[in-house]
């Protein structure tokens, strides 16, 4: 017996009565996001600050104040340690040293020699060099800001330009977010983090494009129906779709997140985090945001195509009224 | 009636089993791919450095460095063919680019002279009149080719370096105008390359200067003070600036022990040899200086004249430093230092832990995804989950075909996409439970549902495909790798569940008795 027939067949929330306190809870997760990136920072990895991270296996477990003062009296600026995953899994990042490569690969030797018998096996050895640092930070920020007017575009030129724009808002607001939770963790903004903003922008959009479908299905074929009213059956109709696939997705995820290794946490955390965020923002901001608009500006007055089979049988009065 | 015409299934049914012969090499172990036909495709799916461990360098040619070298030597011979033409000049230097000198005689047949001594000598030189002064450079042509040149040339000697090392696979391939991108797997000490790759390794042989004094602050024309390759020596020698040999004519070296000390011992080609001899023989009894990048190794007094082309050099090496020696001396001079400007190394450890940590997340996210679908959807979710499997093995086999690379962020995609590949169907089913529980007739509810369904898959999935297309443009290393199982994944899980699980619906439909009701 399949589980879904025991689901609620139609959901009857009122969203849309409920979008002034969405307005606000989004305003202020931006705003709250925003400030945090101000004062906190981004915890940045050296993909884009430049700089060394060295992972090492230790032989025994080691003391890691002793260790970091004997690195940091090499002058090689600050060098922080930290665990990663096991007691003997060490991870050491150098700061991006002054002057050119050069300077940086002989700071990467220095630190080795200084660390010798201790080390049991080097893990991995990431370097990049101001140069390729700078690089990657623009094309960061051009292949964020790309996708948005990508998707921005491609929306508008499928539906109308009211939904590109509720889209487009939703999606700045997911961004945001996003790399808010990564500065509130402090986990390392690196490149895999930028991944885990961008695959949140494609997945809420997903979500979202759903949600917009249904809207404009209804849109042509419930020429009287009260906005407002058919934004809600809209989320409602799809409500149980856009909860399931949450929760599929995050499924998976939360499998990557315990099991798929230390490397992975902070991009499936990211994900995670990301996939309830897009999942809200496509649900409680985008289409709400919709309602601010006049979806039928452009459509011609008639009569409904056909009735709604699923609204509980009156007549065309709305349901919830202003 | 859902109509499926035999060429869809049959085109359907040809794709999934391609996808199978496709992605079984990576799947099946060793011992069972050994037994299998040689006509079936072997390729595995190419694992990144993250995964098979080995190191990724980005390095850069240091052009200004290159540069430089060609303007003294355009100096150096503007100085000889100056003096030769008996043409009176002054004030000889490099300035902004440029080697610049003032004529005593500024007349235009004067000028004239300088332009025959010189611009035959070196391609594309540009002899430039400004005013008393005379500005040789090279025109932008001439240094676009040089620099090009420098870089082949560089490319060709890393690669010999390498190869000297006995690395299996290495892949050395030029990134943008002046970068060079190496890749090596399975390397157990990044740092032995880095130390072998950042050494320009130019030798040569000079005569010492003995009138001149080491110790004073400026050598005298035609000369220059080096210090000694030994940081513990620090004896300062006067070289003379002429070349005399140089280790471009040398066709072997080797590492050897001399009365129990290592050093090396070089063989020239014939045109060294008879270079090798008329230096020794019109010196004997002076010190012969040994100059490896800008450092004297040694400066031994010629005995006699050394007529076989073969020579020993020895400057207190250790036994790695000789054969380090050795190998680059027969690999050749890098043109120009190289910088290196990214790496990422992953030791065989981790590289080993990050692909059974990849396999049991995608295999417990899969389990989970499998159990929850055909919780809820019954039947249907196994329907559902017989395209999903389907997909996976789609994503292997296409990125075998592509050997694209398959990195952990990678393997993440690949579990993203288990998560999201089910939303396809998801929409699908609810859409045919809207239809039928408003009324529809099972066929038609099933019509009209996959009907409806097709355009807001297209449409969502195509967004999600522009954010991950621009990942791949704009992202780097094991992140493209993330950026292309996504890409792929969503185009499989689109193909698996607009058509193949159509095709099982429909087959369970024709199948059964089931007409009346639907389990969903």
């Amino acid at each position: 017996m399949a589980l879904i027939q025991k689901l609620p067949r139609d959901f009857d929330t009122h969203f849309l009565k409920l979008r002034k306190a969405f307005f606000v809870i989004s305003a202020l997760l931006v705003f709250a996001s925003l400030a945090l990136v101000a004062t906190r920072g981004l915890n940045f990895g050296v993909d884009f600050r430049g700089g060394t991270l060295i992972e090492i296996r230790t032989k025994r477990v080691q003391d890691i104040g002793q260790l970091r003062s004997k690195l940091n009296a090499l002058g090689l600026g600050a060098i922080s340690i930290q665990q990663f995953g096991q007691a003997s899994d060490l991870l050491i990042n150098l700061q991006k040293q002054e002057g050119a490569a050069k300077e940086q690969a002989t700071a990467i030797k220095k630190v080795k020699d200084a660390l010798g018998e201790v080390v049991e096996e080097y893990r991995r050895v990431e370097f990049v060099g101001p140069k390729v640092g700078e690089e990657l930070k623009i094309s960061g920020i051009l292949a964020t800001i790309l996708s948005l007017l990508g998707i921005g575009l491609y929306i508008w030129l499928r539906f109308e330009w009211q939904f590109s724009f509720a889209a487009l808002a939703a999606l700045l607001h997911d961004v945001i977010v996003t790399v808010g939770f990564f500065s509130l963790t402090q986990y390392e903004f690196n490149l895999s983090a930028l991944a885990a903003v961008l695959t949140v922008a494609g997945y809420s959009i997903n979500d979202t494009v759903v949600i917009f479908d249904c809207v404009r299905d209804r849109l042509r074929r419930f020429k009287k129906l009260e906005q407002n009213d058919l934004l809600d059956r809209a989320i409602n109709k799809t409500l149980s779709r856009t909860l399931l696939t949450s929760v599929t997705t995050l499924l998976a995820l939360f499998a990557l997140f315990f099991f798929g290794g230390e490397v992975l946490r902070g991009l499936s955390l990211g994900l995670i985090f990301g996939v309830a965020v897009g999942t809200y923002s496509s649900v409680a901001l985008a289409v709400p945001l919709l309602s601010l608009t006049d979806l039928r500006a452009s459509q011609n007055k008639g009569e409904d195509k056909e009735d709604d089979p699923t609204l509980p049988k009156k007549d065309s009065t709305p349901i919830n009224p202003r | 009636m859902l109509h499926f015409p035999r060429w869809k299934i049959s085109i359907i049914l040809v794709v999934v089993f391609l996808g199978i012969v496709f992605s079984m090499p990576s799947l099946l172990p060793k011992s069972l791919q050994e037994q299998l036909p040689g006509w079936l495709p072997q390729k595995q799916v190419n694992l990144g450095l993250d995964l098979q461990g080995g190191s990724y360098l980005l390095l850069e040619v240091d052009m200004a460095f290159a540069e430089k070298e060609q303007l003294d030597s355009i100096l150096e011979l503007a100085r000889g063919e100056l003096r030769q033409a008996r043409i009176g000049y002054q004030n000889l230097k490099v300035k902004d680019g440029k080697v610049t000198f003032l004529l005593r005689d500024p007349s235009e047949k004067n000028i004239t002279r300088v332009r025959k001594a010189l611009s035959n000598r070196v391609p594309g030189l540009l002899v430039v009149d400004e005013k008393a002064a005379v500005a040789l450079a090279l025109s932008d042509a001439a240094q676009k080719e040089r620099r090009r040149l420098v870089v082949n040339q560089s490319i060709e000697i890393v690669r010999r370096r390498i190869d000297e090392t006995g690395m299996r696979e290495p892949s050395i391939q030029q990134q943008g105008e002046d970068r060079i991108l190496v890749q090596l797997p399975g390397v157990k000490d990044p740092e032995a390359i880095k130390a072998l790759l950042g050494k320009t390794a130019k030798l040569n042989f000079r005569l010492v200067d003995q009138n001149a004094d080491p110790n004073a602050l400026r050598a005298p024309v035609g000369a220059e003070i080096l210090l000694s390759s030994d940081a513990e020596d620090k004896r300062r020698y006067v070289i003379k600036k002429r070349i005399l040999v140089s280790g471009e004519n040398l066709s072997d070296a080797r590492a050897t022990f001399q009365e129990g000390q290592p050093v090396v011992s070089i063989t020239f080609d014939r045109v060294g040899a008879k270079l090798f001899a008329d230096a020794t023989l019109a010196n004997v009894g002076k010190p012969f200086a040994i100059v490896l990048d800008g450092k004297v190794i040694s400066a031994p007094v010629i005995r006699s004249a050394i007529l076989d082309g073969s020579a020993i050099i020895s400057g207190g090496f250790t036994v790695e430093a000789a054969e380090e020696l050795a190998v680059l001396l027969r690999a050749g001079a890098l043109p120009a230092p190289l910088q290196v400007l990214e790496e990422r190394s992953v030791g065989p450890g981790l590289g080993a832990d990050s692909i059974m940590a990849g396999k049991v997340a995608s295999a417990l996210g899969l389990v989970l995804v499998l159990l929850f679908m055909a919780a809820v959807y019954g039947s249907f979710g196994v329907m559902a989950n017989l395209a999903l499997v389907s997909n996976l093995v789609l994503i292997l086999a296409v990125l075998s075909l592509l050997q694209a690379t398959l990195t952990l962020p990678g393997i993440a995609g690949i579990v993203l996409t288990i998560g999201m590949a089910v939303d396809a169907n998801v929409l699908v089913f609810e859409r045919i439970r809207e239809e039928y529980h408003g009324g529809q007739k099972v066929h038609a509810a099933i019509q009209a549902g996959y009907k409806q369904a097709v355009t807001t898959i297209l449409d969502s999935n195509v967004t999600t495909l522009i954010a991950a297309f621009l990942l791949f443009q704009f992202g780097a290393g094991p992140i493209r790798g993330f950026a292309v199982t996504l890409m792929i994944g969503l185009a499989t899980s689109m193909f698996t569940a607009i058509m193949l699980t159509r095709l099982f619906v429909v087959l369970w439909l024709r199948r059964g008795r089931h007409s009346k009701s639907l389990p969903i």
